[in-house]
């Protein structure tokens, strides 16, 4: 199987237009209808929901951003009653600020499609036992890809996250031929591997989808030649759906977007104006078939270039590049999104630290390492060890239970965090992507 | 019996106690008695000198957070079982050692040390009533 759904993977560009440009303005009419925030952006853009007639009329709409979705918590932004949900899922955040999407069936069985179409580019068929690492829960990953194996007609594996051994074990036994996992996860499991003295060849893996985190072009050679997989992308964020937003097809020359449901813009972080194609900048998103959340221009902050070229695999549905950085300061560490806002929030309400810290970030073993250097202030600062690894523990305690995520707390003495005038520098990133 | 100790947060990182005893050094204050604590990552330093207050000034001028704690320092006899007897003393009365050390007075003819524990008044009485007495500084 070439394609999972060859007329619109392959569809010429008027037939794409019209398609696009037939769901955007119903999807704009039901979510001026249905969204409150919606009809007073839209009423204070001075336009009508009418005046959106074709993908032409996309860049009259005003954008959506993450913070409207928190604003909106927990299900102000569904345009359908709560009786025709069929699932929520939430993206990590402080408590109560994280946003909550939601998908009614027909959602699911689009979100499905799409992650199917990703599946059959990685020359997945029905044949193929597929093993998902992703972790199963409000995050999207695990039941995304889940969904995604059953629509194409192979054998999910529903092995989530943790417990590597395990996994290593289900891998070698179960004869999975299909990994999807993050990548640096993938990296991981290489290493356990050779730890444990195991050939690569005894697990039979001939490919992996990899994604939810920004990884290399270097990264995937390192996986493909670790594992003995070719790896392949999926890129995708809860907001729009969740993975198979776009994924790399056999040529991995850039990621096809499932345009006929989610349209791809990039603009000028400056100015907001769309920019042509392969020049890099913010990607924005139109969900223009999801009826639960249907999102209108949605900031995604990932920064990366689109191209209309023709692959060579045949495919018409432009591609964008793999996400080279963010716009804004959010942090995807071991999958988990991360803003510094957060982190300074736990550290303020944990009293006594002054509002001086650095976080780093690094990949040690694959695996992401975060680091919060906290200043010493005198109120916090005790003559014993025992209080101050007491402070550290009750730190690292609510760090854990806000991000998801653990972090090395380290005190360093006061005043030798870097003050700057403008914004303050409060993060270092050293992995290597 | 109680004086008062400086407590200094110093990070792990080589030449720091180098530079902290400097700045002390510099302005010619003797540093009686020392000891660190130390973890992976940081270590407390702590410094009996003359005139805590004006040395705590100068090295939070300095931007080193330094904190004044009051603990115990006693003289002990110097002779084998000397610090037992204290401790034993204390672990009866049900006293916590949270640190100790020691140091020689100037003259090297009587063995001091310094005790921190989780009831200082307490403390204070079953040492004076088993006859110890205690070392000033200002």
């Amino acid at each position: 199987m070439l394609y999972y759904n060859k007329s619109i993977e392959t569809a010429t560009y008027d037939e794409m237009f019209h398609l696009q440009s037939y769901r955007l303005s119903k999807t704009v009419r039901r979510a001026y209808d249905n969204v409150p925030l919606y009809k007073q952006r839209i009423d204070a853009a001075g336009i009508f929901p009418e005046d959106i007639k074709s993908v032409d009329d996309l860049r009259k709409l005003p954008y959506t951003q993450k913070k409207d979705l928190r604003d909106t918590y927990p299900y102000g932004m569904f345009a359908v009653p709560r009786n025709k949900l069929v699932r929520v899922h939430a993206s990590s955040g402080t408590t109560g600020k994280q946003t909550v999407v939601g998908y009614t069936q027909n959602d699911i069985d689009l979100w499905s499609e799409c992650v199917a179409r990703a599946l059959v580019a990685a020359g997945t068929t029905e044949d193929d036992f597929v093993h998902v690492s992703y972790g199963y829960g409000l995050f999207t990953g695990g039941l995304g890809l889940h969904y995604g194996v059953e629509k194409l007609g192979a054998t999910a594996i529903p092995a989530s996250s943790g417990n590597t051994a395990r996994q290593i074990t289900m891998l070698q036994d179960f004869g999975s031929s299909v990994l999807c996992c993050t990548p640096s996860y993938a990296l991981y499991i290489s290493d356990v591997l050779r730890q444990q003295n195991i050939d690569p060849k005894t697990i039979n893996l001939k490919s992996g989808i990899f994604g939810a985190e920004p990884w290399s072009e270097n990264m995937r050679h390192e996986i493909e030649a670790r594992l003995n997989v070719k790896a392949f992308d999926i890129y995708g964020l809860s907001e729009i759906c969740g993975p198979g937003v776009s994924f790399d097809c056999e040529y991995q020359n850039g990621l096809h977007v499932n345009e006929d449901h989610f349209l791809i813009e990039i603009v000028d972080p400056e100015s907001g104006m769309p920019l042509p194609d392969g020049e890099p900048g913010e990607v924005v998103f139109t969900c223009i078939s999801k009826e639960a959340l249907p999102l209108l221009r949605y900031n995604t902050h990932d920064i990366s270039s689109i191209t209309h070229e023709r692959c060579e695999c045949g495919r018409t549905l432009v591609r964008m590049d793999r996400i080279t950085g963010r716009s804004d300061d959010m942090l995807i560490i071991r999958g988990v999104n991360v803003f510094p806002s957060q982190i300074e929030s736990v550290l303020l309400s944990v009293g006594q630290i002054e509002p001086h810290y650095l976080i780093v970030v690094d990949r040690q073993n694959n695996l992401d390492t975060l680091e919060i250097k906290v200043e010493m202030s005198l109120a916090a600062f005790s003559d014993k060890i025992r209080g101050l690894e007491e402070l550290e523990r009750r730190i690292r305690g609510s760090l854990e239970s806000v991000l998801g995520i653990s972090a090395k707390i380290t005190f360093v003495e006061a005043n030798t965090i870097q003050r700057s005038e403008g914004k303050a520098k409060r993060v270092i990133d050293n992995r290597k992507l | 019996m109680f004086i008062k100790q400086l407590s200094i947060f110093i990070e792990n990182r080589k030449g720091r106690l180098a530079e902290i005893t400097d700045i002390i050094a510099k302005h010619d204050i003797n540093i009686k008695a020392l000891s660190i604590a130390d973890t992976t990552n940081f270590g407390i330093l702590r410094i009996i000198v003359d005139e805590p207050n004006s040395v705590e000034n100068i090295l939070s001028d300095n931007q080193i957070t330094v904190s004044v704690t009051t603990v115990l320092c006693l003289a002990v006899p110097d002779k084998p079982g000397g610090i037992a007897r204290v401790l034993s003393l204390l672990s009866d009365n049900d006293i916590t050692v949270e640190y100790m050390y020691g140091f020689m007075s100037a003259d090297e003819t009587t063995a001091f040390i310094v005790l921190r524990v989780d009831d200082e008044f307490k403390a204070q009485d079953v040492l004076k009533a088993n006859g110890y007495s205690g070392y000033n500084n200002k």
